[in-house]
């Protein structure tokens, strides 16, 4: 079924779809190495909504017809799927577990589990995240350590939902089964695969 | 001439040969597996323009993931001279029109066939490698069904049992090269078949280690800072190799060695395998008992060789 898209109000993606995804991804690949860094993705894309630059920048990066895709992002949702259909042709799924991307905002993350965390003989098929933050600094702290960190690193993004990391922590648990997480605010990346873990400060 | 005719055949491909939709699949099977240190991620492989066998999977992961600002250096067995890797390094400067070395130093993306550079590598560096067969249980298990569980449950039992064997019949862990190691004390993995001389070095490495293996549809990686434990036994630890000579063109100690026979009455010598570790140290004025061999002529030959086509 062709569906009809409503194309005013959808703002331009990659000026140079080629370099620029390559150079995106190799940030998020940098992201995902060294989880916790806070990466600057440079995209040079201009988003209709500049918190969503970064998020935007990943779906063009990383979407397409083989992904469908659950977005919850409140009043943005209906333009921004619009955006995603036309740009990026990914199917949008109302149903967190079908999806193997997310792309939410924090206020309205739903539970970590609600996503799919993958099958054990195939943990790669595991929903990622790309959770829309308030900033990626100011927040409340937590300290990581896992593969990619060299000992600990500590982060502090803000407006995540308060129980968050307990969440996280209780994902972890589960390893080699989990959903991988990506936080974004304005152009700039946090990565958490879930290869890292959460640990006591101090 | 040939000028126009790269200019030509550049046109016809998009950059870096893959299509951006292969691109974007490949990414994400990357992403997957950096976040499950160790773990095969399946990825649709697809015909390159050489044979399976020469490197298609290395390839596949370069293409997707090299940019122009990349300084790309190939490597086959350590050298930088050799066919394959003169022709994979050729092919990504015409498709990629990016700049390549062979200072292991200088590169940003390092392709390799069986070794790890002897420089230490340093963050922003990555290494792909050119995997023949990414199953470590293969050749216990021929079952694909049967080692997916085995990794899924950790079930590696059947892989000490095989070291033990070894060990019972020639009293050491016997074989040197893709020798099993275990990352973040979770996923069995093949380091492919470099030679277990080099498997310390994949261990809290600071570069991105990224592992394709085309035939077998397969990607697996090891990030940075990343815990990798060759497997031994209390009573019989892993070693590695050593030799008693030292390089014969730059003198280095403690490179990994290749035998070179020289004459049909069995003279041999030991170079380093590894090309640019070797001259950048004949460069800094090292030389080891036969330097001026011929053998030192014979690869300025080859890098002439190439500039001139």
């Amino acid at each position: 079924m062709i569906g009809s898209l409503a194309l005013e109000g959808v703002s331009p993606g990659f000026a140079n779809p080629v370099a620029d995804s390559q150079r995106v991804f190799r940030r998020v690949l940098d992201a995902m190495s060294r989880p916790g860094r806070l990466i600057d993705l440079d995209s040079g894309i201009a988003a209709a909504s500049p918190h969503l630059t970064a998020a935007s920048a990943l779906a063009l990066t990383l979407l397409d017809f083989e992904t469908p895709v659950f977005v919850a992002l409140d009043a943005d949702g209906e333009a921004f799927a619009n955006w995603l259909r036309f740009h990026c042709g990914c199917p949008i799924t109302a149903e967190p577990k079908a999806a193997a991307y997310a792309l939410v905002l924090a206020d309205l993350l739903p539970a970590l589990d609600q996503f799919y965390a993958g099958d054990p003989k195939y943990p790669d098929r595991a929903t990622t995240l790309i959770v829309v933050c308030a900033a990626l600094e100011g927040g409340a702290a937590v300290r990581l350590e896992g593969p990619g960190i060299a000992e600990t690193r500590r982060i502090a993004p803000a407006g995540l939902p308060e129980d968050f990391w307990n969440q996280v922590r209780a994902d972890r648990s589960a390893f080699q089964l989990g959903v991988d997480i990506i936080l974004t605010a304005g152009d700039q990346i946090i990565a958490l695969p879930r290869s890292t873990r959460i640990v006591p400060e101090n | 001439m040939t000028t126009q005719t790269n200019r030509m055949q550049h046109g016809a491909y998009n950059h870096a040969y893959l299509d951006e939709q292969t691109k974007r699949m490949i990414r994400r099977a990357i992403l997957k597996a950096v976040a499950i240190p160790g773990y095969q991620v399946p990825f649709g492989s697809r015909e390159m323009p050489v044979p399976y066998g020469w490197g298609t999977g290395g390839i596949q992961v370069t293409a997707s993931i090299i940019g122009q600002d990349d300084v790309y250096k190939c490597i086959d067995q350590g050298a930088d001279d050799t066919t394959n890797a003169v022709s994979i390094r050729r092919f990504f400067a015409r498709v990629a029109d990016v700049a390549t070395t062979e200072r292991t130093a200088e590169a940003t993306i390092i392709q390799t066939r069986h070794r790890i550079p002897e420089a230490p590598l340093k963050e922003g560096q990555i290494m792909v490698y050119q995997v023949p067969q990414p199953e470590p249980l293969r050749g216990l298990e021929p079952r694909e069904t049967e080692t997916r569980a085995m990794h899924a449950y950790e079930e590696y039992g059947l892989q000490y049992l095989s070291l033990y064997e070894s060990v019972a019949a020639f009293g050491r862990i016997a074989g040197g090269a893709g020798y099993p190691v275990l990352v973040d004390e979770r996923y069995l993995m093949s380091p492919s078949p470099i030679p277990k001389f080099d498997n310390p070095k994949l261990h809290q490495s600071e570069a991105l280690h990224l592992f394709g293996a085309g035939r077998e549809k397969r990607i697996y990686a090891v990030p940075p800072h990343t815990d990798v434990r060759s497997l031994d036994f209390e009573d019989y630890p892993f070693d590695v190799q050593s030799w008693d000579e030292v390089c014969a063109l730059c003198g280095c100690p403690d490179s990994y060695k290749d035998e070179v026979i020289l004459d049909d009455e069995g003279t041999r010598m030991f170079v380093c395998s590894d090309s640019s570790h070797c001259s950048d140290r004949r460069d800094a004025g090292h030389a080891g008992p036969m330097a001026g061999h011929e053998l030192d002529q014979g690869s300025a030959d080859a890098a002439n060789l190439e500039d001139a086509e």
